[in-house]
Formats: C-alpha cells, sequence, structure tokens
C-alpha cells in the first residue's frame, strides 16, 4: 500500500478585492501519494495555478488561505511559522514555473541561483555545491555544465532556462515538486522534452509530481491520477485511465473533445459553450450548469454532491456519464 | 570598447555643435552689451568702435564662425565686467560648486537609498507612510524657501552655523577644498543640505518604484519558493535590480543639482559658477553665459558617458559589443 | 442607491477609483487643500484688508509689524507687514493669485502644444517626427530650471514671458506621451482601413488617441501644475520671474529675504510656506491619480 505524502482538506483561497471576493480555491480536498504524479487540470482562471501556490503558502496580497489542512508527511503546514515555513521550501516541496524567460533573476548567474537552494537547504561546503551544482545541470542535460555556471540567464534559450530551473527545483532532492504550467511558454517541439525530463527525472528518484497545466492530452501521457477542477471547484477526480476514458463530468468530456486529434479525422473540434463566469459573480448550484448541455433545473439550484463512481473515482455532478451496461 | 567610446567622442561632438549654436543664437538676442562698456554720455563714434571692438557689425553667420573658432581655442572672450577671459572665471568658480554638489550627492544617496528600499519593501507600513508623506513634502519645497528657513533657524535663531559665503580653504592631497577645513565644513553644510533636500525626495521615489516592480516579478517569488526568506529576497534578488536605474538616477540628478546650485549659490553667496551665472545674466554678460552653458553641456554628455560605463559592470545584460 | 444617482454620477460613485479614494487620507488631504487654495485665490480680494498692489493704501507707519502672535503683533494685520507697511495676508492672496494663473495657464498652453507636437510627429512620421523628437531628446538632456533660466535671461521679466518659457520647456512630456500613443493607434487596423477607401485620417486619429492618453494628460497635468509654479517662484526669487507690479508669491520671497537677516523672517518664510502648501495639495493629489491612472508613469 502506498502512502500518502500530501493531503490537502477542504483548502479555501480567497482573493479580496474592491469587486468583491473572488473564491479561487473553494473547499478542495485532494491528495498525492509517494512517487505519484498527480495533474490538475482545468481552464485558465480555474484555481489550478492558485491551488499549488497555496500548498507552499505563498499567496501574496490580496489573497488569503481562508482555511484547510495542508498535510505533509502527516504535519499540517498551516500550522508552521513563516520561518518553519521557509525550510520546507525548496527542501521538501519545491516549485517550477510557467515562464522561464522571468523566473529567473536577470542579475545573478546561474550558478549563484543553483547555490543559493544549496546552500538554503544542505550542508555541503562550497567546493562539493559547485560539484553538485555542475550534476545537477548535467542531469537536465545542459551541455558544458563547468562553464554555464557562470553564465547569466539572458545568455539562454527559453527551454535552456527551463532546464535550469528544473535543476533549481530539484537541487535540494525535494520529496514533492509542483510544476505550475511548465510547458506553456515554451515553443511547441520543446515541450515534449520538458515534460519527458520533468517525469523521468521524477520518477528515477522515486519522488511525487504536482502538474498543474490546460493540457489534457500532455496529462494523460504521464500522470497516475487527475484532479480536474472548474471554478475553484475539483469536479472530477479519479485515476488517469478512468478520467479520460470513463469521463463522468460534462466538463471533462468537454476537455476531450477539444483535444485535436491528428489520428481520428475528425472534421471540426468540439468546443464547450460559453466562456468560464466571472469569479466575482459565479452561478448558484453548479458552476459549470450554463455551459452545461446536461443541466436541468436543479443544477441552477443546487450544488451537486461528490459521488463515487468507483472506489477512487470521484465526480461532482446531479447527473453524471455513466458506463452504459452492454 | 574602443568602438563605444570613438561613437561617444562623435556624439559629444554632435551635441556641441548644436548647443554651440544656440548658445550664439541666444547670447545674440540677449541685452546690448554694447552699452554696458561705453561712457553714458558716449559719441556715436565711440559706440561705433566698441562695436567693432566686440565684431557686432559683422553679419550674423560671421560672428558664428569666430564665436565657434574662439570657444575651440577656450576662448569665450572676456567678460564685460571682470575683464577677465570668461572661461577661466567658470573653471576658477567650478570647484566651490562641484563642492556642495558632491556633499549634497552624497547626502541624498546615503539618505534616499536606503529610505527607498525600505518603503519599497514594506509599503504598508508607517514609517513608509511617514517617508512617503516626507518625499512628497520634499519634492513640494521650493528650494529657495528651504535655504531661508535654514539659514533663519541655524544662523539667526540658534546662531550656530555662519549664515553665508565660502569657509577657509585647506589642502587634501593637494586639491584646494574647503571640506579640508572645519571653518569650510561649517560653510558647506546648509547649502549642501539646501540642494540635497528635493534630491532625497525623487530618489526615494524612483528607488522605492523600482523597489515595488522589482517585487511584483516571477523571480522573487521563485527565489521564495526556494524557500528564501522575504527580507532576504527583498534585500537580495530585489534590491540588485532596483540599484542598476538607481545609477542613472545618480546622472541625471547631478544635472539637476548643478543647475539648482545657481538658487543655492545666491542664497548662501557662495561663490561658484552658479551665482556667477545669475551674475552674469543681470549684466547680460555674454561670454560668461555662453562659456556656462558650454561647459555645463560638456560636463553633462561627460556624466552619461560615466554612467554608460558603469552600466557596463553593474548591469550582466548588457554589452557594449 | 436610489434609482436617481444611476447614470455617469452614478457610475462614478460606485467605480473604483472613487472607492479607493474615500479610503486615502492623502488623496483627501491633498483635494481639500487644493479647493481651499482655489477658493482662497478666487474669494480673496473681498475679504483682505487691503489691495496690496495699490500704492495709495498702504502706510508707512504700519511697516515692519510681526504676526499678531508675537510682541508687537496687530490683529489688523494676521500675520504682520512688510518693509512697506504692507499687510501680509493680502500679499499672500493676491500672490497666489500670481503663481496659481502662471501654473494652470502655463500647463493648459505647454499641453495644446505639446498634444499638437505630439500628434504631428506620430502622424506624419519621418522627418517631423525625426525633428521634433531630436529636439525634445536634446532638451530633456538638460534640467528643466535652466532652461527656463536662460530662456528668461532672453526674453526678460514678465508674465506672458514666463508663460512663454514654461511651455518651451513643458510641452516634451505631452509630446511624448501623444506621439506613443499615435503611433500605436496608427498601426491598427481601422485606420488602414480608413486609409485604404481614401478617408480622412487624421480626424479618426485624433478621435481615436485623445481618449487613450486623457488618463496620462490629467496625471501629467496635476504635476506639471505644481512644478511650474515651484519653476516661477524660483525664477521670480532669482529676480528673473514675475515683474515687481504682480509680485507672485516668490517674487514676495525676494522682496523679503533681504530683510530676513534684520530678523523679519514672516516678510519671506512665510509666502514661501503658503507655495508649499500650494503645491503639497498638488502633488498630494498628483500622486494619488498617477497610482490609479496611470502607475506606469514616473
Amino acid at each position: 500500500m502506498t502512502k500518502k505524502l500530501l493531503e490537502v482538506k477542504n483548502l479555501r483561497t480567497y482573493f479580496h478585492t474592491f469587486k468583491g471576493t473572488v473564491k479561487a480555491v473553494d473547499d478542495v480536498s485532494f491528495w498525492v501519494d509517494e512517487g505519484e504524479i498527480l495533474a490538475i487540470v482545468g481552464e485558465s482562471g480555474g484555481g489550478k495555478s492558485v491551488t499549488g501556490f497555496s500548498v507552499i503558502r505563498l499567496i501574496e496580497e490580496p489573497g488569503r488561505i481562508e482555511s484547510g489542512e495542508i498535510l505533509f508527511e502527516g504535519k499540517d503546514l498551516m500550522g508552521l511559522s513563516e520561518s518553519q515555513m521557509n525550510r520546507v521550501r525548496g527542501k521538501d516541496i519545491s516549485m517550477i514555473f510557467q515562464d522561464p524567460m522571468t523566473s529567473l533573476n536577470p542579475v545573478y548567474t546561474i550558478g549563484q541561483q543553483i547555490e543559493e537552494t544549496l546552500i538554503l537547504h544542505t550542508d555541503l561546503s562550497p567546493k562539493e555545491r559547485k560539484a553538485a551544482s555542475i550534476e545537477l545541470l548535467r542531469s537536465v542535460g545542459i551541455s558544458n555544465p563547468e562553464s554555464r555556471l557562470k553564465a547569466y540567464p539572458h545568455q539562454f534559450s527559453g527551454g535552456m532556462r527551463q532546464r535550469v530551473i528544473i535543476a533549481i527545483a530539484l537541487a535540494a532532492d525535494p520529496k514533492l515538486i509542483i510544476a505550475d504550467e511548465p510547458t506553456t511558454a515554451l515553443d511547441v517541439t520543446i515541450q515534449a522534452q520538458i515534460l519527458r525530463l520533468m517525469a523521468e527525472l521524477v520518477r528515477g528518484k522515486g519522488r511525487s509530481l504536482i502538474l498543474v497545466t490546460h493540457d489534457l492530452a500532455v496529462v494523460s501521457e504521464m500522470a497516475d491520477r487527475i484532479n480536474v477542477m472548474y471554478c475553484g471547484k475539483v469536479v472530477e477526480s479519479g485515476p488517469t485511465r478512468d478520467v479520460i476514458d470513463r469521463s463522468a463530468h460534462p466538463y471533462t468530456k468537454g476537455l476531450i473533445g477539444s483535444i485535436p486529434d491528428l489520428e481520428r479525422d475528425k472534421n471540426r473540434l468540439e468546443t464547450i459553450k460559453g466562456i468560464v463566469p466571472n469569479m466575482f459573480d459565479l452561478p448558484k448550484g453548479c458552476k459549470f450548469a450554463p455551459r452545461c448541455t446536461r443541466a436541468k433545473e436543479i443544477c441552477h439550484v443546487q450544488e451537486p454532491e461528490v459521488i463515487n463512481m468507483s472506489q477512487s473515482h470521484q465526480v461532482a455532478c446531479h447527473f453524471p456519464f455513466r458506463e452504459e451496461v452492454l | 570598447m574602443f568602438r563605444f567610446i570613438v561613437k561617444r567622442l562623435i556624439q559629444l561632438v554632435l551635441v556641441l555643435f548644436v548647443v554651440s549654436l544656440i548658445v550664439f543664437v541666444f547670447t545674440s538676442v540677449m541685452g546690448n552689451p554694447v552699452y554696458l562698456m561705453v561712457r553714458e554720455n558716449a559719441t556715436e563714434a565711440e559706440i561705433q568702435a566698441v562695436v567693432q571692438y566686440l565684431g557686432l557689425d559683422k553679419p550674423l553667420p560671421v560672428q558664428y564662425g569666430i564665436f565657434l573658432k574662439n570657444a575651440l581655442h577656450g576662448n569665450f572672450g572676456k567678460s564685460y565686467m571682470y575683464h577677465l577671459p570668461a572661461l577661466g572665471l567658470i573653471m576658477e568658480r567650478f570647484p566651490a560648486t562641484l563642492e556642495i554638489v558632491v556633499v549634497a550627492l552624497l547626502l541624498s544617496a546615503s539618505l534616499g537609498i536606503p529610505l527607498g528600499v525600505l518603503s519599497g519593501a514594506y509599503p504598508k507600513s508607517k514609517f513608509s507612510q511617514g517617508v512617503m508623506a516626507f518625499s512628497i513634502a520634499g519634492i513640494s519645497m521650493p528650494s529657495f524657501w528651504i535655504g531661508m528657513v535654514m539659514i533663519f533657524f541655524f544662523s539667526l535663531y540658534l546662531g550656530v552655523l555662519p549664515v553665508s559665503g565660502r569657509g577657509d580653504v585647506g589642502t587634501i592631497l593637494g586639491i584646494n577644498t574647503s571640506l579640508a577645513t572645519v571653518n569650510g565644513w561649517q560653510h558647506i553644510i546648509l547649502p549642501s543640505i539646501t540642494l540635497a533636500l528635493g534630491n532625497v525626495a525623487t530618489i526615494i521615489r524612483l528607488t522605492r518604484s523600482g523597489m515595488q516592480e522589482n517585487m511584483r516579478q516571477d523571480y522573487v517569488r521563485f527565489a521564495r519558493a526556494k524557500g528564501v526568506p522575504r527580507r532576504k529576497v527583498l534585500f537580495g534578488h530585489a534590491l540588485k535590480n532596483t540599484l542598476i536605474p538607481v545609477v542613472t538616477i545618480f546622472g541625471l540628478q547631478m544635472g539637476s543639482l548643478i543647475a539648482f546650485t545657481t538658487i543655492t549659490e545666491t542664497i548662501f553667496a557662495w561663490p561658484g559658477m552658479g551665482k556667477l551665472l545669475i551674475d552674469a545674466i543681470n549684466i547680460a554678460a555674454r561670454p560668461i553665459i555662453a562659456a556656462y552653458i558650454l561647459f555645463v553641456a560638456v560636463m553633462f554628455v561627460f556624466i552619461n558617458f560615466i554612467v554608460d560605463i558603469l552600466y557596463v559592470f553593474i548591469d550582466p545584460r548588457i554589452d557594449l559589443q | 442607491m436610489s434609482e436617481k444617482t444611476a447614470g455617469r454620477w452614478g457610475l462614478f460613485l460606485r467605480s473604483e477609483i472613487f472607492h479607493n479614494y474615500r479610503r486615502s487620507p492623502s488623496a483627501i488631504a491633498g483635494s481639500i487643500m487644493v479647493v481651499l487654495v482655489l477658493l482662497v485665490a478666487l474669494l480673496g480680494p473681498i475679504w483682505t484688508v487691503q489691495n496690496p498692489y495699490d500704492i495709495a493704501s498702504l502706510e508707512l507707519g504700519d511697516a515692519y509689524k510681526p504676526p499678531v502672535w508675537l510682541e508687537g503683533g496687530e490683529a489688523k494685520f494676521f500675520l504682520g507687514t512688510d518693509q512697506q507697511g504692507r499687510d501680509m495676508v493680502s500679499a499672500i492672496v493676491y500672490g497666489s493669485r500670481v503663481s496659481l494663473f502662471i501654473g494652470i495657464a502655463g500647463t493648459i498652453m505647454a499641453s495644446v502644444i505639446g498634444i499638437a507636437l505630439g500628434l504631428m510627429a506620430g502622424y506624419f512620421g519621418g522627418k517631423v517626427d525625426g525633428i521634433i523628437m531630436r529636439i525634445a531628446d536634446i532638451q530633456l538632456s538638460f534640467p528643466t530650471m535652466l532652461i527656463a533660466l536662460l530662456l528668461m535671461s532672453v526674453l526678460g521679466k514678465g508674465v506672458f514671458n514666463i508663460l512663454l518659457s514654461l511651455t518651451l520647456v513643458g510641452w516634451v512630456r505631452y509630446a511624448r506621451t501623444v506621439r506613443g500613443e499615435t503611433l500605436s493607434v496608427k498601426k491598427s487596423e481601422y485606420i488602414e482601413a480608413a486609409k485604404v477607401i481614401g478617408l480622412p485620417d487624421l480626424r479618426i486619429l485624433v478621435r481615436h488617441v485623445l481618449p487613450n492618453v486623457f488618463a496620462s494628460i490629467i496625471v501629467l497635468s496635476t504635476i506639471q501644475v505644481g512644478s511650474f509654479i515651484l519653476t516661477e517662484a524660483s525664477l521670480s526669487f532669482l529676480g528673473m520671474g514675475v515683474p515687481l507690479t504682480r509680485p507672485s508669491l516668490g517674487m514676495l520671497c525676494n522682496n523679503g529675504f533681504t530683510v530676513l537677516y534684520s530678523g523679519l523672517w514672516w516678510v519671506s518664510i512665510l509666502p514661501g510656506l503658503y507655495i508649499m502648501v500650494i503645491v503639497f495639495g498638488i502633488n498630494l493629489l498628483g500622486d494619488f491619480l498617477r497610482d490609479e491612472l496611470n502607475p506606469k508613469l514616473k
């Protein structure tokens, strides 16, 4: 039986602005097992990234984590002080950001930025740190790592920078890595390379990964389990094959329908009609109801309960798609 | 590097050419100097002689040519009033001005940068709101008024500091400066504070906004995700990026400080080139004004050049090639 | 909220700007100061004890009176009198009229010229653009104060000459803002389309550029009024500003400076203090507007 590495219970992260409160993450619960890759999928603005940032408690004004438990190896991170939290960030849980062009500090060398993590979280001597940095750069596929240590970020391409960022995230050998849309800003040709690299490194060391993305196609190849988020809520969760092949939520079905498929000859892509609702003014009842083809009266009034489709496959919907009994 | 310097030199020549043209047109239309040089009841012939002596009877382009030729030799003509070479007069006054400008610059840097950084880092704290109120007040005060209040309070009311003039001059490392004597410092302190105050406010504001901008950047958040404590991120990652443009601000501020010495030096009767300019304007002394403007123009180009060079050393993204 | 407050005013009251305004003590303080200063300047002549320009109303016997709270002060001359027996309150009120007029009129002139030149540079491009912007660049590399001072030394004293100098130093920033916006609007497709069917596009350009830069111009102008008042004060203090017959606040300081050493501090310090009050109010407001409307402007 695998052990739960991270368990998030009833997390609520709200943003309080002039126009009102945005419930970016609203009563979200999920877990990640050791050695597992969990994907959090959804459209932009669905609260995926905020969920990721909430786990390491990097939510800035006007945002706030209102309530919830973030159990990491059984210990609640919400109860830690800021300085205790700094020993978790980067050491136990590290993060990879969306845009490699802006995530590295332009005035520090690559070497300095890798070393910063090593200084904070390891007892290595300067010499060992240098060796470790070189090794890290080599492991993410950067050629000539010795000479690259003295280079500045602007001397690297986007893909190379994302590799450096992955090296930094792995520097202190964290147990969990949260990757926030790690390939969105990259060229399509490089996206697959970076994802494969990440999966290899994580699997090779038996570490866990939370992959936040809007790209269901990417996820279906990599992830063990999938959480689908819509408007701050997890609408469907389960093992990858269950969610992809036996999607129960109309939103998940919609997402899958909108993936272009070269093999099958689709004449036109299906789309989900309508747009993501205004987060300041969410519909009552099921948040997806206004865009849902299956919505009935009750959907507009009452929020759906979470139902078990199988032991490991959950969905929050009044009228989920069920396997037709043949 | 060599190409960069050559490019800069060409630029300098161009700027000086444009400025010299402007200066010439300027001074040509400004007050008639002939009447300053002749007796009140001068005859037509006497006036004519002076006109010829000054070369004012020649057509304007010729006058400009002569002006340019002389200027290239550092000769701007003699001051009508002092009967001394104009450029020499300015060079003689320059050290005094440089003294208060340098002291003011050091004062505003050592105050403005830390205050700007702190108030940018913690914008909601009482301290930084106080700093902001002070800086808005600072840019709202006329600089001559600050000088008057200083004179009134420290010199007339408390009687602890001298009212005006430059103090005793001593020698440090072979340079004659009033910074070498206690009396000199007593004289320099009020003018340079006066000069610095508005400047401090500007530096605070620019440092602060730079700091706030950098704090919003992704790399600050990424550093936090690495486990770098907030304080270290602020005063390491964000500060280093903030300080780069501050160098430019310094270049610009140096220029505006030199301009404002005209006021400060007038109030404190400080014998620098700013006061010289005001006196020159009051008596329409063309050579001095012309020499002053060109001198300042050269200085500004030079300051910009230094700033550019400094950039290469502090900003890794800039490459002269 | 009742139905009647709907419409533009209602929209404003419910806007984010107004919401932040109500929570910003400095913005409220700034606007109160500005309103009071304007009221005092407009209504001043009604309640001041004398017209300080009218030499006949001055009596030398009233000279050298300190403010009322000091020994020898008189209630009639609340802030004391100067060396000619001029009531300081009256002098400051009348002086503020000159200072404010120059600050506001100068800003209007500079903005009109600057907007026009910016539109021209952006619209015509090429040589026109090159010349206008080159001049702007050279000018920006010299401190405003120095240019204004030299201009005044050529033009000579006078209210109109000050306005002219301020316009000549102040147009640059407007021109830059408007030019940038013009260039981006010019590239947009509807202008291209208008060109293709042969419509006069200057009109369209003006209609689309100005609304886009309106916020920046408001911010720029607020700050500009304050800085023009300061520049005028400095010029007048150096004796290169307004003529003696229409003393601005800066001129009053100049006049009072000669007697500062004899201990008559109120003659010079008080007008200067009032300059600071005016500009402080304007800057508080300007700072707020800049944060709300255009944070990119420095």
